[in-house]
C-alpha cells in the first residue's frame, strides 16, 4: 500500500479538535467532582457544628450518658447518646440477622441453581421489593408484623417495638445483598466451576466451596451497603417502632460482665440515631441552639459508625478472598 | 489456489519428518494391545436441533494416550465432554448412545456422573487453578470425596505433575502466583490427585509458550504409565508426537478414522484424513 515516498501525514490535529478533546476530559472531571466536593462539604459542616457542639457539652458526656432529652421543653437538657446507640444497634444486628443470610443464600440460588429464565423473572422482582417507599414498610410491620407476633410468639410484645420494624428492615434490604451477591457471583469464570465439576464435586460444593470464596469481595461490599442501610434507615424506624430514648437496664452477668437482655430492647419502642435527628429537625428548633447542634453531632457518629464498618468489611474481606 | 497447494505440501513434508523421528512403532504397539477401558458406541449428540456428534464408536485402549484431532467445530472436544458426561451440565445438549467405562454404561440411570467424575479427571484448555492455594488446589478433589488429604498425597501428586520441585517450598501461596505453564501442571496435579482411572485433557497446551507445552508433552508421556489420557489436539505434530493412537473427526461430527497413530500419520485409509494431515483443508 505505502509507495515509500513522500512525508507520512503525521500533524497535530487542529486546535479545535483539541479544545473539543480536553473539553470532554472537563466535563468527566466536573462530574466526578460533584461527589467528592459534596462529601468533603458534609463532612465539614458535621465537623464544624458537631466541633461547636462539643465545646458547650464534654465529648466524655455525650459518649457515656445514658440520658437523651434534646428538648428544653420536656425538662432539663441532657444529651447522652448511649440509648440511640443500643436503639441503633439492635435494628442493625437484628436487620442483619435476616438480610445477610438470606440475602447471601438467594444470591447463590439465582446464580447458581435457578435456570436462567426464573433468574430473569425473580431477580427484577427481587428488585423491586428494594423500590417500595419505605414508609410503606413501616405501616406494613406496625399494621400486620406486630400484630402477627403478638398473636404467636410474643404476647408481650408492645405496639412500637424494634424487633417489627428491625424484621422489616432485614427483609427491604435482602435484595441490597442478593442482587450485588449474585452480580459477584455470576462474574466468576465458568471455567472454575467446570474445574469442580470434572473434580467431582456437587453443584452444593462448587457453590460453596469455590464460587462463594472467588466472590466474597462483592459479597462483603453487598454486606456493608446493606448494614450501612439498616443504620440509616428512619422511616420505618419512625412508623413502627416509636421513638422513645429507652435506657433499658444493664444487668451484670458472671464476673461481671455487663449485658442487656435482649427482650428488654426488642419488644419495646426505642429511638435510633437518625430519628433523634429526625425528630430534632421537625421540631421548631432555632439554629445555634444546643440541641440544634447536637444533630450535627449525632451525625458525626454516623458517619464515623459507618467508616469504622467500611474499614473493618474491606480488611476482612481482603483477608478472606480467592481473587481470580 | 497455487498457494494453498504450496502449503498443503510444506506441512506434508513436515509431517512426515515428524512420523520418522518421532513416534516410536514398539511402543506404540505395546500400548495398544493393553484392554479397551473406554468404549463409546452409536454415540450422537446433539445441542437443541443441531448434531454435533455422529454415530462414533470408538475403543480405547488403558496405559495409552489416544489423541482426538479434527477440524474447528469437528465435534472432538463435544466428544470428549461426552466421556465425563461434562455436556451434563448444558442444558439444550442431548447424547444418544453409549459410552462404558469398563464395560459400564455411563448413561444408564443408576450411574452418578459425580462419581463418574471421579474416576475421569479434566483438564482443561485454558489453565484453571481455583484461586486458593497450591495444596488446596491439589486437595480439592480428594476433599470432595470425604477423604482427607495427606502432605504425601500432596507431594505425589504434584511430583506425578513435574511440578514439586518449583513449588515445593511456596505450598501455601496461591496457584494463580504460578506461570502458566506451572498452572497447567498444577491442574494436571489437581487432576492426577484422587487417583483416577482416566485423564481428558482438552488442548491442554494451546494457551501456552512452546517450553510449557513441551514440558506438559512429556509429562503426558509419564502419565500413561499409570492413567489412561485422552487429548484432544489442534496441533497435528503434537498428535504425532505423543499418541499411540489418534482418532480424526471431521466436521460434521463424523469420526473418519481411527488407528494407530503412525498409520494415521504415514498411511491413512480414508483420502479425507490424508488431505487434512497434510493441509489441504482445515
Amino acid at each position: 500500500m505505502s509507495d515509500g515516498a513522500g512525508t507520512p501525514d503525521l500533524q497535530r490535529p487542529s486546535s479545535l479538535t483539541r479544545i473539543k478533546e480536553s473539553g470532554y476530559g472537563g466535563v468527566f472531571v466536573a462530574c466526578a467532582a460533584v461527589t467528592l466536593l459534596t462529601t468533603i462539604a458534609i463532612f465539614a459542616t458535621l465537623l464544624s457544628d458537631a466541633l461547636f457542639f462539643f465545646s458547650e457539652v464534654p465529648i466524655t458526656e455525650f459518649l457515656s450518658g445514658t440520658e437523651w432529652s434534646p428538648n428544653p421543653r420536656g425538662g432539663g437538657l441532657s444529651f447522652g447518646i448511649v440509648p440511640l446507640v443500643i436503639g441503633t444497634l439492635t435494628v442493625t444486628i437484628t436487620a442483619a440477622f435476616v438480610a445477610l443470610p438470606i440475602g447471601t443464600l438467594t444470591a447463590i440460588y439465582l446464580s447458581e441453581y435457578a435456570t436462567p429464565r426464573v433468574r430473569s423473572i425473580l431477580k427484577p422482582m427481587l428488585e423491586i421489593l428494594a423500590g417500595v417507599p419505605t414508609v410503606v414498610y413501616g405501616y406494613f410491620a406496625l399494621v400486620y408484623i406486630t400484630p402477627a407476633l403478638q398473636a404467636t410468639l410474643f404476647p408481650e410484645m408492645r405496639t412500637f417495638n424494634a424487633l417489627s420494624a428491625s424484621l422489616m428492615i432485614g427483609i427491604m434490604t435482602i435484595p441490597m445483598v442478593s442482587s450485588i451477591s449474585e452480580d459477584a457471583m455470576s462474574a466468576v469464570p465458568d471455567s472454575l466451576r467446570q474445574a469442580g465439576y470434572g473434580l467431582g464435586a456437587t453443584k452444593y460444593e462448587v457453590s460453596t466451596g469455590i464460587v462463594v470464596p472467588a466472590s466474597l469481595s462483592g459479597i462483603a461490599s453487598s454486606y456493608i451497603l446493606a448494614i450501612s442501610r439498616a443504620i440509616g434507615e428512619t422511616m420505618i424506624v419512625v412508623v413502627a417502632m416509636g421513638a422513645q430514648a429507652n435506657m433499658p437496664e444493664v444487668r451484670s452477668a458472671l464476673f461481671g460482665i455487663p449485658y442487656i437482655h435482649p427482650a428488654e430492647v426488642l419488644f419495646d419502642s426505642g429511638m435510633t440515631i437518625t430519628v433523634s435527628m429526625v425528630q430534632i429537625a421537625g421540631g421548631d428548633l432555632v439554629g445555634g441552639t444546643l440541641p440544634y447542634d447536637a444533630m450535627f453531632a449525632l451525625g458525626l457518629t454516623l458517619f464515623v459508625i459507618t467508616l469504622i464498618m467500611n474499614v473493618l468489611s474491606d480488611i476482612i474481606a481482603e483477608r478472606y478472598r480467592e481473587a481470580y | 489456489m497455487s498457494q494453498n497447494q504450496q502449503s498443503g505440501d510444506e506441512a506434508s513434508a513436515e509431517s512426515e519428518s515428524l512420523i520418522t523421528t518421532d513416534v516410536q512403532p514398539a511402543e506404540t504397539n505395546r500400548r495398544s494391545r493393553s484392554a479397551t477401558i473406554l468404549e463409546t458406541r452409536d454415540l450422537s449428540v446433539y445441542y437443541g436441533d443441531d448434531r454435533a456428534l455422529t454415530d462414533v464408536s470408538i475403543e480405547i485402549p488403558e496405559h495409552s494416550v489416544t489423541a482426538l484431532i479434527g477440524p474447528s467445530g469437528c465435534g472432538k472436544s463435544t466428544f470428549l465432554r461426552c466421556l465425563n458426561r461434562m455436556n451434563d451440565l448444558i442444558d439444550a445438549c442431548r447424547v444418544e448412545g453409549e459410552v462404558t467405562l469398563r464395560g459400564k454404561n455411563v448413561y444408564d440411570e443408576d450411574v452418578d456422573p459425580v462419581a463418574l467424575r471421579r474416576q475421569i479427571g479434566q483438564v482443561f484448555q485454558k489453565p484453571n487453578p481455583f484461586p486458593k492455594s497450591i495444596r488446596d488446589n491439589v486437595t480439592y478433589g480428594l476433599e470432595v470425596q470425604g477423604k482427607s488429604a495427606t502432605d504425601e498425597d500432596v507431594e505425589r501428586a504434584l511430583k506425578g505433575a513435574a511440578l514439586w520441585d518449583e513449588v515445593k517450598d511456596q505450598l501455601g501461596s496461591s496457584g494463580l502466583d504460578l506461570s502458566g505453564g506451572q498452572q497447567q501442571r498444577l491442574c494436571i496435579a489437581r487432576a492426577i490427585a484422587p487417583d483416577p482411572e482416566v485423564i481428558l485433557m482438552d488442548e491442554p497446551t494451546s494457551a501456552l509458550d512452546p517450553v510449557a507445552a513441551s514440558k506438559i508433552e512429556d509429562l503426558i508421556d509419564d502419565l500413561a504409565e499409570e492413567y489412561t489420557v485422552v487429548i484432544v489436539t489442534h496441533n497435528m505434530q503434537q498428535a504425532a508426537r505423543i499418541s499411540d493412537r489418534t482418532a480424526v473427526f471431521l466436521t460434521g461430527g463424523e469420526l473418519v478414522e481411527y488407528d494407530d497413530t503412525a498409520t494415521i500419520f504415514e498411511d491413512p485409509a480414508d483420502d479425507r484424513v490424508e488431505d487434512y494431515i497434510t493441509g489441504k483443508f482445515g
